[in-house]
């Protein structure tokens, strides 16, 4: 049985996955940034961001009330809404939907909380199976590094405070990223991640999404399949875009 | 019946809960919506405090993480399938794990109006994949009775009309407009509810009682089943202290 739900729609779903300071919103900012400059409807999803389930996680997290199985049930609703409301929809009336961050972030996450893997793997089985699927490859010490320097403070859940790994939040964080990171890499061949090396230049790692991309979805762009503005120049988009 | 003590789960345990230690009786009255399950409970509150039980009442919604959000989710009008699916998933995941566990540790009698049951009819009835609501559901405990109050259509269409006196917009599916007006679409909605409901009766042991009877004679029928779980073969033998 497939692990999620294929993609039968016109539209493509293009994700990113990465630990936090992986640099991926960045990189799927800029290529969102350059499918729209050629006249494709471009779709962005940002993970844990429904408004229909906006207030419980907030209390949840307020008030220190999640448990794994609470935690990860709540996450997978956010998503279930925006798939529901949003995602489809808009892959089914043809556009390119990027989504910062998508199941895997939760296959991760959660099962670094202690929940059951094979449980959680059920549980977003009513995912679109993404189009292409990027994986931000950093090591733990870099991607900490640009975190812990440029932000005021981490959060209890984001800290994996609840796992009681240690009781500085600083040294939380940096334990439970780590657990998070291996799990990331034990999916990387069983759900097909890109895996792009993210201690290389912005500029490098935005030159292979993109032709990671065309490579991909070049036929569909060129013959028009995707929904775009009329008259824009798609016959022409391998050649001249790429950087 | 199901089960006798140690509780099990389904088929996820848990983290973090040791069924050993689960020492009450976890009773699931199911059942449609108006089918009078809350008038049964209240009446069986009241008769088990007097037999010297503690009883912790639950049901559907009523969780502190999620109560209010689905509340308000259910008056918009954006609320999909399988979002309402996981959002009541995460309302009994709350429940279960800092009410019903903790009572069931502490020896009370659960007594929960509706449990995994109603979710999973719910969902199957909106044709969602019956064997993905299965393992989303497969964290729950195996209660030790489940009381399915049955009713067809016609009798929840009665008890609507003739007791709340309009028909409510999920109780009649109308998020997924079974039907050109309220009232068919209930009729098409309830009656996919009431067949995945007696689809799992099988599977997952009801005890099937006839809605139809008066309540008196439901209730008692009810007294006569939960007396037995309270039967000395149920009871674990203890060594006795001085």
């Amino acid at each position: 049985m497939p692990l999620l739900t294929p993609n039968r729609f016109k539209g493509k779903l293009l994700i990113v996955e990465g630990i936090d300071g992986s640099g991926k919103s960045t990189q799927l900012s800029l290529l969102a940034q350059w499918l729209r400059s050629q006249g494709l409807a471009v779709a962005f999803s940002e993970w844990n961001s429904s408004p229909l389930v906006r207030e419980t996680t907030k209390r949840g997290k307020k008030k220190q009330m999640f448990t794994p199985t609470t935690f990860s049930l709540i996450h997978a609703t956010d998503f279930a809404d925006r798939q529901e409301r949003f995602i489809l929809p808009m892959l089914k009336a043809g556009a390119i939907v990027c989504a910062d961050r998508f199941a895997y972030t939760a296959l991760a996450r959660d099962v670094v909380r202690g929940v059951s893997p094979r449980w959680v793997r059920n549980l977003y089985k009513f995912a679109i199976q993404p189009n292409l699927a990027f994986y931000f490859r950093v090591p733990l010490e870099v991607a900490l590094g640009r975190i812990l320097g440029g932000r005021d403070s981490i959060k209890y859940y984001e800290a994996g405070m609840d796992l009681n790994l240690s009781r500085r939040i600083e040294e939380s964080f940096r334990l439970f990223q780590g657990r998070i990171l291996d799990e990331y890499e034990g999916m990387v061949q069983e759900m097909g991640f890109h895996v792009i090396d993210a201690t290389r230049s912005i500029e490098e790692q935005q030159m292979e999404m993109r032709r990671i991309v065309m490579d991909h979805l070049g036929d569909a762009i060129a013959a028009g399949q995707i929904l775009h503005k009329e008259g824009a120049f798609r016959a022409n988009i391998q050649s001249t875009t790429v950087l | 019946m199901p089960t006798s003590n140690p509780l099990q789960f389904y088929s996820e345990p848990l983290p973090d809960v040791d069924v050993s230690e689960l020492q009450g009786k976890l009773i699931v009255i199911e059942g449609p919506d108006t089918v009078g399950r809350s008038t049964q409970i209240s009446r069986l509150r009241t008769w088990l405090e007097q037999q010297g039980h503690a009883v912790l009442d639950t049901g559907l919604a009523r969780s502190a993480l999620a109560s209010n959000g689905i509340a308000k989710a259910k008056e918009g009008n954006t609320l999909g399938p399988v979002t309402m699916t996981l959002f009541y998933a995460t309302d009994f995941a709350d429940r279960l794990e800092n009410e019903i566990v903790p009572a069931l540790r502490a020896g009370f009698v659960v007594l929960t109006d509706r449990y995994i049951f109603s979710l999973m009819a719910r969902g199957l009835a909106r044709s969602e994949d019956g064997g993905w609501l299965e393992k989303v559901a497969g964290f729950a405990l195996v209660p030790h009775a489940i009381f399915y109050l049955r009713a067809d259509v016609p009798a929840l269409v009665s008890r609507v009309v003739m007791g709340r006196g309009n028909f409510d917009f999920w109780e009649s599916g109308m998020d997924m407009r079974f039907g050109p007006d309220m009232y068919e679409s209930y009729v098409r909605y309830q009656a996919r509810v009431i067949r995945a409901l007696d689809g799992m009766a099988g599977k997952y042991e009801f005890t099937t009682i006839d809605a139809s009877k008066p309540a008196d004679l439901i209730f008692r029928e009810l007294q006569r089943h939960i007396n037995a779980l309270f039967s000395p073969p149920k009871r674990r033998p203890r060594a006795k202290k001085a």
